[in-house]
């Protein structure tokens, strides 16, 4: 997607209040305190993580955050910038929901006794998709892995039949467009990086970004 | 299979190897690496979770010097005056706890300013860490904010690498502070530590953008095309050392050119295309034009609020051309129509061979114009009262005439200092050392401490109203035992005056705890054995100003000012540039 089609999506997906939600994606050096260094830029300016996922990367080493918030489109490539300028971090994408494959797992604890009571089990699994990860005689644990308004249904078909407790990870995503880190590591480890690294809107290239 | 040769070439290498490595503790290969890295000054307070660094500093007299200060934050404020003056990397110890969290406002300023410092702060044990040890502070996630980049060394081997990448990302790029925390056990390991090897690629660290010659040429094109180009420039232009370049760019060009106060100074004040100062108590035409211009160009600043005032109605006729290092500065606060990212030294020789020369006389007459009603209205009655009462204009006015433009000029924050900004006259680069961003009073008197050692065979004047010189006064005993060489000038209107001045134009004259009180600044100085003297009068005003100058060693001298003077012009809060007010 170009820039100014992504603008141009933007503008159409747009909350009445201007905001949408946003996957950030950062690569970066696995060190203890960048947490920490990412979350404030965000608190800073009183905007709230909406999901925060950290886990390993294809590459060994290399550490990769998705970060979800609800915000304009302005307010995120600020952001995106005030992220990529921290020493640690090597890249930052910033997508909205098309542009990505993403998911995120709940598990539901339910007491057995009512739900076998009161709705057949295996009905459960096929409509919603749903996996019984735990079957004892108290309780029986659910996990259903899709976007959230698929484990939110979850919850309110669950609610008349004592839902004991539920949780759900953070956002794990998965860039459309983008044929990984491998090429752009090797980049960054040379002293004098390629023209590639240094993408700039400006150019009207901004696609590029999002191409790899 | 090995042959005798080779072996014979192992065991050199072996000898050359344990030759190189030095056996000692990590405080002992700290300070061997500050002088790798070129440092021959540190301003710092010791305390008792840096102290294995201090012993072996002990033996590093020769080497290192060591100030002491009074307080941690005159310890960071002077490190900052001498990366300023000096284009070095400032640096500064504290202990932790209290010694570190008094950093924090130094911290604060030399980020917002890009200020380069290397900090290091004494930690307890590691082994302590986390249970509320005595003098245990989070250092680490309390200064993350205020630092480019900060790191926690519990082990002395990490000591060197650390050191090394500090000392790269403070001065490289966008500069900045950076802050290693020490624990205590790490400062007194015994190592066998190989030789320093200075840092000069970290791979998720790009210090500046490659430059795209695309942008320029669409740079040049617009400015080729302009009737109306204002170059608006700040601190960049100085950090990149690219004050030359710079020159020959409007030189050629022939682009009238205004400063933020932190570029204040790149360029000669006398220079016939320097056409002042920007933002809010900047000068007449630079600020109304900069809503007439057709094609603005930006180096090195950062559109602060304090330049562009209302921003929905700032150059809106404009087309923008930016020039920054840092990708983030660009589109932040101003839309860039071109955004030239790269570090200027590099960007400004390619664009100045790419416009035509030009003169815009037409233009620079404009600006000629607003100056001229400027010096009728305002300049003048400051510069030269009719008034009995002194102004701070007629006190720069007569510095300027005795220095002739070649003194530093350190400043608080306040009147004093918009006076001094707009009034003061500098022929050479990093002259004008002020805090900026931050706005710190109490950055002055120890600011000016090192901003002498940064540049010693400058003079130094420290200009500081009565409000922030009472912020800082203890530095005056890190004068009187090292012997710095500082005049201090305090600017006294007996008012905390910019509060003041908004409290009568905006709050209807509702002076608000701004009336201060002030000691006997002349017997302050004494006490500290300190040469002063306070004037009252104009017809002594200038006599004093020399004996001061003149004086060989530290001096304060009080000059007592009109009480409500006003800094002027003055675009208001939320008022468009072109909104300024000349009274």
């Amino acid at each position: 997607m170009s820039t100014e089609d992504k603008i141009k999506y933007t503008e159409d997906t747009l909350d009445l209040d201007g905001k949408q939600e946003y996957t950030i994606t950062v690569y970066a050096e696995n060190r203890i305190g960048l947490l920490n260094r990412i979350a404030i830029i965000f608190s800073k300016r009183k905007i709230n993580i909406e999901s925060l996922n950290s886990s390993a990367s294809e590459i060994d080493g290399i550490h990769r955050f998705n970060i979800v918030i609800h915000e304009g489109y302005e307010v995120v490539r600020k952001l995106a910038r005030q992220i990529e300028k921290q020493i640690e971090v090597l890249k930052v994408y910033f997508n909205t929901n098309d542009e990505i494959i993403w998911q995120e797992l709940a598990l539901y604890k339910v007491s057995t006794d009512e739900i076998a009571e009161k709705v057949t089990v295996e009905r459960l699994l096929r409509q919603y998709g749903a996996s019984a990860v735990v079957i004892r005689k108290d309780y029986t644990v659910f996990a259903v892995t899709g976007h959230r308004e698929e484990t939110d249904a979850l919850v309110k078909a669950l609610e008349p039949y004592e839902l004991i407790e539920f949780v759900r990870s953070a956002r794990v995503a998965i860039i459309k467009d983008s044929a990984g880190f491998h090429e752009k590591l090797k980049e960054f480890e040379a002293e004098d990086p390629g023209e590639e690294l240094v993408e700039n809107e400006f150019l009207e290239k901004g696609g590029k970004i999002f191409t790899m | 299979m090995e042959t005798a040769q080779d072996t014979i070439q192992q065991t050199e290498a072996q000898a050359e190897t344990s030759k190189k490595l030095f056996k000692g503790t990590g405080s002992q290969v700290l300070l061997n690496g500050l002088i790798e890295e070129g440092v021959t000054t540190i301003f710092g307070y010791p305390g008792g979770a840096i102290m294995p660094i201090y012993d072996a500093l002990y033996d590093y007299a020769d080497k290192l010097e060591h100030i002491l200060v009074r307080h941690e934050q005159g310890g960071i404020h002077a490190a900052q005056g001498f990366a300023r003056t000096s284009g070095k990397v400032g640096v500064c110890f504290a202990t932790s706890g209290p010694g570190a969290t008094n950093l924090v406002t130094g911290l604060a300023d030399a980020q917002i300013d890009s200020t380069p410092l290397v900090v290091i702060t004494g930690q307890v044990f590691a082994h302590l860490l986390g249970t509320d040890a005595f003098q245990e502070t989070d250092v680490i996630n309390i200064t993350t904010p205020v630092t480019k980049w900060n790191y926690q060394v519990t082990d002395a081997n990490e000591i060197q690498e650390v050191l090394a990448k500090a000392f790269y990302i403070a001065k490289s790029g966008r500069p900045g502070p950076v802050l290693i925390d020490i624990t205590k056990n790490a400062q007194i390991q015994i190592e066998e530590f190989p030789e320093y090897i200075k840092c000069n690629h970290i791979r998720s660290y790009r210090p500046k953008p490659k430059v795209r010659v695309e942008y320029i040429e669409q740079a040049a094109e617009l400015i080729n095309a302009a009737k109306k180009p204002f170059v608006l420039f700040g601190q960049g232009v100085i950090l990149g050392s690219a004050e030359e370049e710079f020159k020959a760019f409007i030189d050629k060009s022939g682009i009238p050119a205004a400063w933020t106060i932190m570029g204040e100074g790149a360029i000669p004040t006398s220079h016939p295309l320097n056409v002042g100062m920007l933002g809010m108590h900047g000068n007449y035409g630079p600020n109304v034009l900069t809503n007439e211009a057709d094609v603005i160009i930006a180096i090195g600043m950062r559109f602060d609020d304090r330049v562009t005032g209302r921003l929905d109605k700032y150059a809106k006729q404009a087309k923008i051309v930016h020039l920054d290092i840092d990708p983030a500065e660009i589109d932040k606060n101003v839309k860039a129509d071109v955004g030239v990212w790269g570090d200027c030294k590099e960007t400004l020789p390619l664009l100045t061979k790419l416009v035509n020369e030009n003169k815009h006389e037409d233009w620079l007459a404009v600006f000629k114009d607003y100056n001229q009603q400027e010096i009728d209205q305002v300049i003048t009655p400051e510069l030269y009262p009719e008034g009995e009462e002194i102004t701070m204009g007629e006190v720069l006015r007569n510095i300027n005439e005795i220095c002739g433009g070649e003194a530093i000029i350190v400043t608080d924050v306040g009147q004093h200092q918009m006076v001094a900004c707009r009034y003061a006259k500098f022929n050479n680069t990093r002259s004008n050392i002020t805090s900026g961003g931050l706005g710190t009073m109490g950055f002055g008197l120890p600011a000016a401490i090192g901003a002498k050692y940064g540049a010693p065979d400058k003079t130094v004047i420290a200009i500081i109203g009565d409000g922030g010189f009472q912020m800082t006064p203890q530095e005056l005993g890190t004068i009187m035992q090292f012997g710095a060489e500082v005049k201090i000038l305090i600017l006294n209107n007996r008012f905390l005056g910019m509060v003041r001045q908004w409290q009568q134009l905006f709050n209807d004259k509702r002076y608000s705890f701004v009336n201060i009180t002030s000691p006997d600044f002349v017997a302050l100085a004494k006490a500290y054995y300190i040469e002063a003297q306070m004037v009252n009068e104009r017809e002594n005003l200038r006599t004093a100003l020399e004996t001061m100058i003149n004086h060989k060693g530290s001096y304060l001298l009080e000059v007592m000012v009109g009480r409500e003077n006003n800094v002027f012009p003055m675009v208001p809060q939320g008022m468009s540039v072109s909104e300024i007010r000349l009274k």
